[in-house]
C-alpha cells in the first residue's frame, strides 16, 4: 500500500469482494501492480484513476472477462479464476461500451441476455417491466435500440445488467457522454439499487459523480492502489485547503501531469482491455 | 451438455435476428451469389450458350456446292431455342475477312477459294481456309471447331455420295471397267446427293462409311447430356461462395462483436466458448447454405445445369464443408480484435485458395507442386465431391474419401481453435 492508503472504512461489513496482491501484466507492462483491497456488501465503491491507470484492467479481471498474472481475487466468495461461472451469476456489468445489438429491439435485446442465464421468458419480462418505466423506457421496449439516443441506450444497458438480479454491480463510466437529465435520473436510480443491497463499484472519471455516489473510494495509479477511504477521510490528505472537492483530492493523489502512457503494442489483446 | 446447445442455439437465433433486420447486410447476402454466378455463368461461353457469333465468309467460288456450305453453316442452329449459332457476313475476299476480324466486326471467318465447286466436281481435294480472330483465343477455339466439324461433316456427305456412285457402278459394270465409268457417275451425283439420306447404305453394297470412317467413335457420358464449361464451374463457384461466406461471417462476426464490445456481454454470463463457437458456426452455416441454394438455383434455372445426383447429399457436402472452415474462421477472428485485420487475413487464405482449389482449371492443368498444395485445401475435397454429385450424378459412396478429409479437417483445426479462442479472448 502507498502512503495514501488509508483504508479503514466499514470494516465490520461482510467483504463481497476481495482483491489480494492481483497483476495483470501485458508483455512487461503492469496494467495492475500489486493490488489489494476489499469491497464491503452493500456499498458504493467509487473507483478512480487518470487513464491508463488500470480501472477497467482491474473490472475486467473482477468480471472474468480478464486473467489475471498474479494474485487473488473473490466476488460473492468464489475465485476469478477457479469459479468464474458462479461469480458470473452474481455480477452485473455495465461496460464502457454499451452491450447491446443495434438491430434487436430491447425487450429481443433483454430476452436474448436473460436467455444466457436460463431465465425464463416470463422472468425476464416480469424484471424487465419492474426497471423499464422506473428509467422511463417502457414505452420504447419495442424500438429497435440502433434508433436511440445514448441516454436511452444506457438505460436499457443498465437494465440488461440488472436481469439476474446481481449482488454486485459493476459500472464503468455509466454517465459518460449523457445529458444532465439522463446523468441524474441514472444516479438516483443506482442510490435506490444500493439502498436494496446491491453493492455496485463504480469506475469514474466523474469526480462529483464519485462524490455524490460512494461510500468509498480507491484511487488507482500506475496499478496501483495510491489511496482508498471514504470521501471524508480522503479530504484530510488535501490540508491547507478549505472543502476540498474529489478533484483536488484526486490531483493532489496522482499530480497534475498529463499520462500518456502506452498500455502494449497495437494489435496485442492488450488494446482491448482499456 | 443441454446448455452446450441451448446457449449456442440462443446465440445463433439472435445472430440471424441481428442479420434479417440489417437490409444492407441482406442485400449483399443475397447479391453476392447472383453476382458471383452470372458474372461466371456469361464469362465463360458454353457450346450451348454460343449464338449469333459474326463470322465473314468470302466465297470466291459461287458454285452449287460451295452455297449449299455457306448454307449449311448459315442455318445452323443451338440445340436450346434455335437461335443462330453464326451471324454470317459477306467478304469478296480473304484480306477483307482479315480486315473484318482486325476491326473486330467479325470473331472470324473462311474463305471459299474460286474452283472449289469444280476441285470437287473433278474428284480432287478442294479446301476451305478458316481465318482465326487470334485476339479470343476462347471463341476462336469454338468457333474454329463448329466450322471445322460442320465443313467436314459436310465434306463427308459429298465422299458418301461419290464412293457410293462408284460401288454401284461396280456393282453393275464389274470391276474391269470400273476405272472409266466411276469418275463419270461420281461427278453426276455427288453434289445432288450431298445431303445426310444419301448417307443411306444401298442394298446389297457396303456402306461408304466404311471406307470413309472405317473405325466409328462413340462418347458415353456417366450421364445423359452433353457437358460444357459452366457445368465445371458452377459446383466450384457454389463450394466457393458458401465457403466465402461463412469464413468472412464467421471472423467478421466475431470480431464484430469484439469491436463493439457485445461480445463481452456474452463472455460475462455463464456461458461456455464452446456455446459461443457453436452459436457463431449454425447462423454462419445457415446463411451458408442458404448462398449455397441460391447459387445452385440460379445454376439450373438460369444457366441450364442439371443436378444429376442427391440434392440432399449435396447441402450435406455443403454442410461439411462449411464445418471444415469453422475452425479456420475462429482461429481468424479470436487473433484479429478488428473486422478490418480479420478481412485482411482472411484474404491470405482466400485468395490463393480461389485460384488452386480447381473452382475454375482443372487441377491435372496445374504444375505437380500446385496440386499438391491443392490437396492440402479442403476447398478442394468440397468442389472435388460438389462435382461428382452435381455432374456425375454420384452418391454417397463415391464421396466418401471426400466426406472423411472434410471432417478430419473441420475436426483439427476446431481442436487447434478451441483452446486458442478461450486464451485469445482472455488476453
Amino acid at each position: 500500500m502507498d502512503k495514501y492508503n488509508v483504508e479503514n472504512a466499514g470494516e465490520d461489513r461482510e467483504n463481497i469482494i476481495e482483491v489480494k496482491n492481483l497483476v495483470k501484466k501485458f508483455g512487461r507492462f503492469a496494467a495492475v501492480d500489486d493490488i489489494t483491497f476489499n469491497v464491503k456488501k452493500g456499498e458504493i465503491f467509487g473507483f478512480l484513476g487518470p487513464n491508463g491507470a488500470g480501472k477497467s484492467t482491474t473490472i475486467r479481471i473482477l468480471t472474468t472477462l480478464s486473467l489475471p498474472t498474479a494474485g487473488d481475487a473473490k466476488v460473492a466468495g468464489y475465485d476469478v479464476v477457479r469459479e468464474q461461472d458462479q461469480v458470473r451469476r452474481h455480477l452485473g456489468l455495465v461496460a464502457e461500451k454499451v452491450i447491446l445489438y443495434n438491430h434487436l429491439t430491447a425487450d429481443e435485446n433483454l430476452d436474448f441476455f436473460g436467455s444466457l442465464y436460463h431465465l425464463p421468458r416470463k422472468l425476464i419480462r416480469q424484471r424487465a417491466e419492474k426497471w423499464l418505466p422506473r428509467l422511463h423506457m417502457m414505452e420504447w421496449r419495442d424500438h429497435q435500440v440502433g434508433t436511440f439516443s445514448t441516454g436511452m441506450k444506457q438505460r436499457i444497458n443498465i437494465i440488461r445488467a440488472l436481469l439476474t438480479e446481481p449482488d454486485v454491480l459493476f459500472l464503468d463510466e455509466p454517465t459518460l457522454g449523457l445529458d444532465p437529465q439522463t446523468t441524474n435520473v441514472i444516479q438516483s436510480f443506482l442510490r435506490e439499487l444500493n439502498d436494496q443491497g446491491v453493492t455496485i463499484v463504480l469506475s469514474t472519471h466523474d469526480m462529483g459523480e464519485a462524490e455524490a455516489l460512494s461510500d468509498r473510494v480507491a484511487i488507482i495509479d500506475h496499478g496501483k492502489i495510491a489511496a482508498l477511504d471514504t470521501v471524508v477521510e480522503l479530504k484530510k490528505l488535501v490540508p491547507g485547503v478549505e472543502n476540498p472537492t474529489m478533484q483536488d483530492i484526486f490531483l493532489k493523489i496522482t499530480g497534475e501531469k498529463i499520462r500518456d502512457a502506452v498500455t502494449g503494442k497495437v494489435g496485442s489483446g492488450a488494446r482491448r482491455h482499456f | 451438455m443441454f446448455s452446450l446447445i441451448f446457449d449456442g442455439l440462443a446465440i445463433a437465433k439472435k445472430d440471424l435476428l441481428e442479420f434479417s433486420r440489417d437490409r444492407l447486410r441482406l442485400i449483399t447476402f443475397v447479391i453476392m451469389p447472383i453476382f458471383m454466378m452470372s458474372l461466371t455463368g456469361f464469362i465463360f461461353p458454353s457450346q450451348n450458350s454460343l449464338k449469333n457469333i459474326n463470322i465473314g465468309v468470302a466465297n470466291e467460288d459461287g458454285g452449287e456446292t460451295s452455297t449449299k456450305l455457306v448454307q449449311v453453316i448459315e442455318g445452323l442452329s443451338t440445340n436450346n431455342n434455335g437461335t443462330n449459332v453464326f451471324n454470317v457476313k459477306d467478304y469478296p475476299n480473304i484480306d477483307a475477312v482479315k480486315t473484318g476480324i482486325q476491326e473486330q466486326k467479325i470473331n472470324g471467318g473462311f474463305v471459299i477459294p474460286a474452283n472449289f465447286s469444280a476441285e470437287i466436281a473433278a474428284n480432287k481435294q478442294a479446301e476451305v481456309t478458316i481465318v482465326e480472330d487470334q485476339s479470343n483465343p476462347q471463341i476462336s477455339a469454338l468457333t474454329n471447331q463448329i466450322l471445322a466439324q460442320v465443313i467436314g461433316g459436310y465434306g463427308k456427305q459429298i465422299g458418301i455420295s461419290k464412293i457410293q456412285a462408284i460401288l454401284v457402278k461396280t456393282r453393275d459394270i464389274g470391276v474391269d471397267n470400273l476405272a472409266t465409268a466411276s469418275a463419270k457417275s461420281a461427278t453426276s451425283t455427288a453434289v445432288k446427293a450431298a445431303t445426310p439420306s444419301a448417307a443411306a447404305t444401298l442394298p446389297n453394297l457396303p456402306s461408304p462409311l466404311a471406307f470413309l470412317e472405317p473405325i466409328k467413335t462413340t462418347i458415353v457420358g456417366i450421364v445423359g447430356g452433353q457437358s460444357n464449361y459452366f457445368e465445371f464451374v458452377a459446383p466450384g463457384i457454389m463450394a466457393m461462395v458458401v465457403m466465402t461466406a461463412v469464413l468472412t461471417g464467421l471472423a467478421g462476426s466475431v470480431s464484430r462483436e469484439s469491436e463493439q464490445g457485445t461480445l463481452d456481454g456474452i463472455l460475462v454470463a455463464p456461458v461456455r466458448r464452446l456455446s459461443i463457437i457453436i452459436g457463431k458456426a449454425v447462423a454462419q452455416s445457415v446463411r451458408g447454405l442458404i448462398q449455397g441454394f441460391i447459387v445452385l438455383m440460379l445454376a439450373v434455372f438460369l444457366f441450364g445445369v442439371t443436378v444429376h445426383g442427391s440434392l440432399l447429399l449435396v447441402a450435406l457436402l455443403l454442410g461439411l464443408g462449411i464445418f471444415s472452415f469453422v475452425g479456420l474462421g475462429i482461429l481468424v477472428s479470436a487473433a484479429a480484435s478488428e473486422q478490418e485485420t480479420a478481412t485482411q487475413l482472411l484474404f491470405m487464405f482466400q485468395f490463393p485458395m480461389l485460384f488452386l482449389s480447381g473452382a475454375f482449371f482443372p487441377l491435372q492443368q496445374m504444375p505437380r507442386i500446385m496440386q499438391q498444395i491443392a490437396y492440402l485445401l479442403p476447398l478442394t475435397y468440397a468442389i472435388q465431391a460438389l462435382r461428382k454429385v452435381i455432374i456425375l450424378g454420384g452418391g454417397i459412396a463415391d464421396v466418401r474419401s471426400e466426406l472423411i478429409v472434410l471432417f478430419i479437417f473441420g475436426f483439427v483445426t476446431l481442436l487447434i481453435a478451441l483452446p486458442l479462442f478461450n486464451r485469445l479472448v482472455k488476453r
